[in-house]
């Protein structure tokens, strides 16, 4: 078996959203927050939404961790804004896909800088710092739903 | 004191795991402060013990069980004279330190803590050291206060003489801190803890390995250590406790072995360390345990500590070389057993961790179990080199030359 390079796992992309996280602040008046924590190494996150009917008008995050775990919540945020919330959780399905190794999901364009972590898949102890985000994601909608 | 002939390439052709490959470089392990790498005549121990003498102990009258029984009970002797405990009979297996802990805390605690009364432990320890007194405290209304640390991870003890009192009922606390390595000047507080009447528990899960023990001259009354990370199997450890005080303690499970009469309403116990030990225990692991502590009467404890010593001083000052790194944790060689915790710049310890790995060398990152130690260092993480008698100054360098990749990554 060829060895997982660390190059496919460290991109630019990774580093710099890591470095200089987008929508990385505190909102005022979120219709949701949750938070979330890999007690393994101690990453943690605070994913806010604001959710205007069906939509996600805002998103932010306050958190540390590593590299992996921060650069994708950030580029998530990037892609949540103005989606449905189907969408939103359509997105977190196809970036389990890709986690799971999914060719597919890691060319799919609507995946945006999401798919400079298709690497990660080649490190599985890694996979749950890349899905944190998502994770408090589904788990966040998953409040507003029943709000 | 002579010293023994310390040869560790020798040492390491003891050890069949350390010779492969991974990722495609040869492996350096330094993640020994999780579990230690174990030698042949532990495998070979446990393998024989499985290929001639398995079956189950002080039960048969048949030729197996008799041998089964004495490797157990011999075991049992070993680990007493290693630790130059004053019987075999104060020897009670256990799964390893947090049962041993547990074990304490359940049977000793529950019946002879009140409210109001104190339990002292430090803010160094190991969760295992710290949640088991947080679940006893909660039933009896004990109190729980803290031995501060100081910004070398060291024990501030001014006012020992206040956390200290008569209130004080148990002192719980570690004898090596498994997160910074720091070597606890633990005879001082069991003398103190002893003079306000305070039963003293000492977690040795590191101690038992980085120092030569000797639970008469510490003078505490519960020594707790595991087998796995001193090159014995996992799944089996020690609770040493002074006869008086185990005698006088209610079991912590019921079950076969540790009865002596079973009647319709209540059952009288058996004799130490039985008491202790419901249910068919771990009779391979005290073998293994057994033959573990064979191996390291062979190669010398002195000589186990001078070669760790003379590595993590040699490791210290690699690391400080490299700009970024910040190491946690006592400055004094002499203060400090081979744990090495440290952060580097802006890359945090799992992507160290990632990324030390793909280079072949196995550290851990993560809160080490420490979250307290963590918080009192304001980080979530520290990426942790620990060394132990199979490594070799050729470890540290590739672990240095790894963290120059981390460097090129993270910058």
């Amino acid at each position: 078996m060829e060895e997982p390079r660390l190059d496919s796992l460290y991109q630019q992309l990774i580093l710099e959203h890591y470095r200089a996280p987008k929508n990385k602040r505190e909102m005022d008046d979120p219709s949701v927050e949750v938070h979330l924590a890999n007690p393994v190494c101690g990453d943690e996150i605070r994913l806010q939404l604001k959710v205007e009917g069906d939509h996600i008008s805002d998103v932010s995050f306050v958190g540390q961790g590593c590299s992996i775990s921060q650069a994708a919540v950030s580029m998530m945020t990037a892609l949540l804004k103005g989606r449905s919330l189907s969408e939103a959780d359509s997105l977190a399905e196809r970036f389990k896909e890709m986690m799971h190794g999914d060719e597919a999901a890691s060319k799919d364009r609507a995946m945006g800088d999401l798919r400079a972590l298709a690497g990660v898949s080649k490190f599985p102890v890694r996979i749950k710092c890349a899905l944190l985000g998502f994770d408090a994601l589904q788990q966040a909608m998953g409040k507003a739903g029943s709000e | 004191m002579t010293t023994t002939a310390f040869d560790v390439q020798a040492v390491r052709a003891d050890f069949p795991i350390l010779g492969q490959v991974v990722h495609g470089k040869t492996l350096v392990y330094l993640d020994s402060a999780a579990t230690s790498q174990k030698p042949r005549p532990v495998l070979d121990a446990l393998r024989s013990y499985y290929d001639l003498d398995n079956a189950n102990v002080h039960r048969g009258i048949h030729e197996l069980s008799r041998r089964a029984t004495d490797a157990y009970e011999g075991a049992r002797e070993k680990v007493a004279r290693w630790i130059n405990a004053p019987s075999p009979k104060e020897i009670v297996w256990t799964r390893g330190t947090t049962e041993a802990i547990n074990l304490v805390a359940h049977s000793w605690g529950l019946d002879n803590l009140n409210e109001g009364d104190e339990i002292l432990i430090s803010v160094l320890e190991h969760h295992s050291n710290i949640v088991p007194w947080q679940l006893v405290a909660a039933r009896t209304g004990a109190k729980l206060r803290y031995i501060e640390l100081d910004d070398q991870g060291r024990w501030i003890l001014d006012d020992l003489s206040t956390l200290l009192n008569d209130r004080t009922k148990l002192v719980a606390v570690s004898h090596v801190s498994n997160a910074l390595g720091t070597i606890n000047p633990v005879k001082d507080v069991v003398a103190r803890a002893r003079e306000v009447g305070a039963v003293v528990v000492v977690d040795g899960a590191q101690g038992a390995v980085h120092t030569r023990v000797d639970v008469q001259d510490l003078g505490a009354d519960f020594y707790a250590l595991s087998g796995h990370k001193m090159c014995g199997p996992t799944g089996i450890g020690v609770l040493w406790g002074r006869a008086e005080l185990l005698d006088a303690m209610a079991p912590y499970q019921g079950g076969g072995e540790m009865i002596e009469f079973v009647h319709r309403d209540h059952s009288t116990w058996a004799g130490l360390p039985h008491k202790f030990e419901a249910g068919t225990p771990n009779i391979a692991g005290a073998v293994g345990l057994g033959a573990a502590v064979d191996y390291l009467a062979g190669i010398g404890m002195d000589a186990v500590v001078a070669h760790e010593r003379e590595l993590v001083g040699y490791a210290l000052d690699r690391l400080r070389e490299i700009e970024g790194m910040r190491i946690y944790g006592p400055e004094s060689q002499a203060e400090r057993s081979a744990v090495v915790s440290f952060t580097l710049a802006a890359s945090h310890p799992h992507d160290i961790s990632t990324i030390l790995d793909a280079e072949g060398v196995a550290v851990r990152a993560g809160h080490h179990c420490a979250q307290l130690v963590m918080k009192h260092f304001g980080v979530a993480a520290t990426a942790r080199a620990s060394f132990y008698l199979y490594n070799t100054r050729e470890d540290v360098d590739r672990l240095v030359d790894a963290l120059g990749v981390v460097k090129r990554i993270f910058g």
